[in-house]
C-alpha cells in the first residue's frame, strides 16, 4: 500500500480496523477527539460499529461487554478519560478479557491541560484500578509505529486474553506523519470459535464471565494466574530500541514516546558540536519494562550516569532506578504540563548530567 | 381444564404438567426465606424457554442480592460492576445483534449507582431488556436506604425512617424511563399475590417477545420483597407491598411501541 500522509489519532483508528477491530466505544476528549470523528463514519464503511457513549466509565462497561462476544474491541481517550475507565480495566483484568485501550496523553493531574505529557506512566504500568493486576503497556514514538504497535496491541490483547494500553502523548495523536498500512486487512475474530467467549449455550454448557471470588482459595488462584501470565508476557514480550550504543557513551540515557526522538536528535548535536557520546535506550514495551537490558546497558564501564528524560516529573526513573540496582547514580531531567524539552533543553539535561559546564 | 386454557403453561405431554424451566439449574440459591427473587428468576425463565431464546440468551448479573444469578441460570452470563449493567448489555448486544441480552438488577444497583447507564441504554434505544427488581431497600449490604426507600421508612442508615427534606422522595423509575421519547416498553408490576405473578409473567415475556422481534429497548420493573431487611415475616412483607409501595409505584404498562403504533 502506498504512503500516506496522516494525522496519529486518524492512523490509529485506521490502524485498528487493519486489526480486524470493527467495534469501537468512545467519548470525546480532547486531544483524540479526531479518533471518533474519523471512525464514526469509516467504520460503518466497513461493516463495523460506533457507539458514542455517556460517560467513559460507560466506555470502559460497554468495552467489558463487547469483550465477552470475543470479538477485537477498542476504546480512544485522554488522561481524565483513562482514569474514568479503570474501575472496567480492572474488571477486565480480572474476567481475563482481551481489550485494546489508547490513552493520547495530556497533562494532569485533575483537568490539567490539553498539551502533551507522559504523566500517566504510573497509572498505565501500576495496575491504575484496585486489585492485583497489570495491563501491556505500549509506547510509540512515531505515527507509523502507532499503527504499527496499535495492530500488535489486538494480537497480544487475544493471545494472553489481556487488556493492552498503547500510551501516546499529544503529539502522537496530533502530528501528521507519512504511514504505510499492512497490505491485507485482517478479519473479525470467529466468535463461535473462541471456546470461552458468550456466544449462547447452544450444545454446550453455560458459560459465566466474571471477576468474584468470595472463596479466598479461588481469589489466590485467579490473582496468581495473573501473575503467572505476565511472567510470560515479561519473558516473550520486552521490546525496546537502542540508538547510538557505543564504548564512547559517558550517559545513558532512558525515555520513549515523543520526547525520545528529541533526544536523538540532541544526541547527535552534541556529538557532532561537542565530541559528548550519549547512548539511549527507549523502551517500546512500558510494561513489561525491558529490565535486564537497561541493566546491562547501565553497568558498562563507560558510562557514568543513566538518565531519565520525560514529559512528567519524573515516573519511569523509578522503574529505572530499580533496574540499575544502585550500580550506577540515576537522575531525572525533564519538562510536564505541556511543555515539550527542545533538543537544546536536551543538551542542557546531558551536561548538567555529566557536570559540565557550557 | 383451567391450566390448559393458560398459554404460559406448556405442556409437552400427558403427565408433565409443569415442570423446572431449561433455563433454570437444579441448584439451592442463596435468597432469604419469603424473598421473591425466586419467582422473578423463574417468570424469566420460563420466558427464555416459551420464546425459545435459551441458547443465543446472554445475561448480565448486577452487584446486590442477586450477584449469583449466574449461578442459577441455564445460559450464558456475565458480570457486571456495580450499575453498569446497561453499559455491558449494550457493548455486547452492539457485538453480537443477533444474540438477545438481558440485566438483572436491584434498586441500589440500577436507581443509584447506575442511573447514568439504565438512563442512556434506554435513551438510545438499545435492543436490550432490563429486569429491575424494586424492594425498597438495598439487600446484600445489609438494609442500607436505597433511592427507592419509602418516606418514613426505617433502614439501617436512615434509623428515623427516610427525611425526604434531607433524603429526597423515592425514584420512580418506570415513570422517569417513560418519559423519554425514544419508544421503548415500560411497565411495572408485583409479585404480591399469584394474581400479580400472573400478570407480571406476562409483562416480562412481552418484554423479551419485543428484543427477540428486534423492535426497542424494554424494562420490567418488579415490586419485590426483602422480609429479612424490612424486619418483618414474608407474610407481612407481601401486605408491606400493597399497603406502602403500590399506591407510590403504581402498576400498569407506562410505554408500550405497539400501543403507540395503534
Amino acid at each position: 500500500m502506498a504512503k500516506k500522509l496522516m494525522k496519529g489519532n486518524e492512523a490509529i483508528g485506521e490502524a485498528a480496523i487493519c486489526a480486524g477491530a470493527l467495534n469501537y466505544f468512545a467519548y470525546p476528549i480532547t486531544p483524540q477527539s479526531e479518533v471518533a470523528e474519523y471512525l464514526c463514519w469509516r467504520l460503518p464503511e466497513v461493516g463495523g460499529a460506533f457507539v458514542q457513549a455517556e460517560s467513559e466509565v460507560a466506555v470502559g462497561n460497554m468495552l467489558f461487554g463487547a469483550a465477552c462476544s470475543g470479538k477485537r474491541v477498542f476504546t480512544t481517550s485522554s488522561s481524565p478519560g483513562i482514569s474514568l475507565m479503570q474501575e472496567a480495566i480492572s474488571y477486565m483484568s480480572g474476567a481475563h478479557l482481551p481489550v485494546v485501550l489508547i490513552n493520547i496523553m495530556r497533562g494532569g493531574p485533575g483537568l490539567g491541560g490539553i498539551l502533551p505529557a507522559q504523566s500517566d506512566y504510573f497509572q498505565a504500568t501500576k495496575g491504575g484500578g484496585h486489585g492485583d493486576y497489570h495491563v501491556l503497556v505500549l509506547a510509540p514514538a512515531s505515527v507509523q509505529e502507532a499503527v504499527d504497535l496499535t495492530i500488535l496491541a489486538f494480537d497480544l490483547a487475544d493471545k494472553y486474553r489481556t487488556p493492552v494500553m498503547l500510551i501516546g502523548d499529544a503529539m502522537i495523536g496530533q502530528m501528521m506523519e507519512s504511514v504505510e498500512f499492512p497490505e491485507k486487512h485482517r478479519e473479525q475474530n470467529d466468535p463461535n470459535a473462541s471456546d470461552w467467549a458468550l456466544n449462547g449455550a447452544k450444545d454446550r454448557k453455560s458459560r459465566i464471565i466474571k471477576s468474584l471470588y468470595l472463596d479466598p482459595n479461588q481469589l489466590d488462584e485467579n490473582s496468581f494466574k495473573l501473575a503467572d501470565t505476565y511472567d510470560v508476557i515479561g519473558e516473550k514480550e520486552i521490546r525496546y530500541e537502542l540508538y547510538n550504543i557505543s564504548e564512547k557513551n559517558r550517559l545513558l540515557v532512558t525515555s520513549y514516546g515523543t520526547m525520545s526522538r528529541i533526544i536523538q536528535t540532541a544526541i547527535d548535536e552534541i556529538g557532532e558540536e561537542e565530541g559528548i557520546s550519549v547512548g539511549l535506550l527507549r523502551p517500546i514495551t512500558l510494561y513489561p519494562f525491558p529490565e535486564q537490558p537497561i541493566y546491562d546497558e547501565a553497568i558498562k564501564p563507560n558510562i557514568e550516569k543513566v538518565l531519565s528524560i520525560e514529559m512528567s516529573v519524573g515516573q519511569m526513573v523509578e522503574d529505572v532506578e530499580r533496574c540499575v540496582r544502585g550500580k550506577k547514580p540515576v537522575e531525572f531531567s525533564g519538562r510536564t504540563g505541556g511543555i515539550v524539552p527542545t533538543p537544546d533543553d536536551v543538551k542542557g539535561y546531558f551536561r548538567k548530567a555529566l557536570g559540565i559546564e557550557k | 381444564m383451567m391450566l390448559e386454557n393458560n398459554e404460559d403453561i406448556m405442556i409437552n405431554d400427558a403427565t408433565t404438567i409443569f415442570k423446572r424451566p431449561e433455563s433454570l439449574n437444579e441448584t439451592v440459591t442463596h435468597y432469604c426465606p419469603g424473598c421473591t427473587h425466586g419467582i422473578i428468576h423463574r417468570m424469566v425463565a420460563e420466558s427464555l424457554d416459551e420464546l425459545n431464546l435459551r441458547e443465543r440468551a446472554v445475561g448480565v448479573a448486577p452487584v446486590g442480592c442477586s450477584v449469583f444469578i449466574y449461578n442459577y441460570f441455564n445460559c450464558d452470563f456475565m458480570e457486571a460492576p456495580h450499575g453498569r449493567a446497561p453499559a455491558l448489555a449494550t457493548g455486547f448486544k452492539r457485538t453480537r445483534p443477533d444474540m438477545i441480552c438481558f440485566t438483572y438488577q436491584g434498586d441500589g444497583d440500577l436507581a443509584s449507582i447506575g442511573m447514568g447507564e439504565i438512563v442512556h441504554a434506554a435513551n438510545r434505544g438499545e435492543k436490550i431488556t432490563v429486569i429491575f427488581v424494586n424492594n425498597a431497600i438495598y439487600g446484600m449490604t445489609g438494609g442500607q436506604m436505597a433511592p427507592t426507600t419509602m418516606p418514613g421508612q426505617k433502614t439501617t442508615t436512615s434509623p428515623a425512617g427516610r427525611d425526604t427534606s434531607l433524603a429526597g422522595y423515592p425514584i420512580r423509575m418506570a415513570e422517569l424511563l417513560a418519559s423519554l421519547r425514544t419508544p421503548s416498553f415500560i411497565a411495572r408490576c408485583s409479585t404480591q399475590t399469584p394474581m400479580h405473578i400472573v400478570a407480571a409473567k406476562k409483562i416480562i415475556k412481552k418484554a423479551f417477545r419485543l428484543q427477540k422481534e428486534e423492535k426497542c429497548f424494554s424494562l420490567v420493573e418488579v415490586l419485590s420483597t426483602c422480609p429479612t431487611n424490612w424486619g418483618i415475616t414474608p407474610c407481612d412483607a407481601t401486605n408491606w407491598v400493597a399497603e406502602n409501595m403500590e399506591p407510590y409505584y403504581k402498576l400498569g404498562i407506562y410505554k408500550d411501541p405497539e400501543r403507540e403504533e395503534g
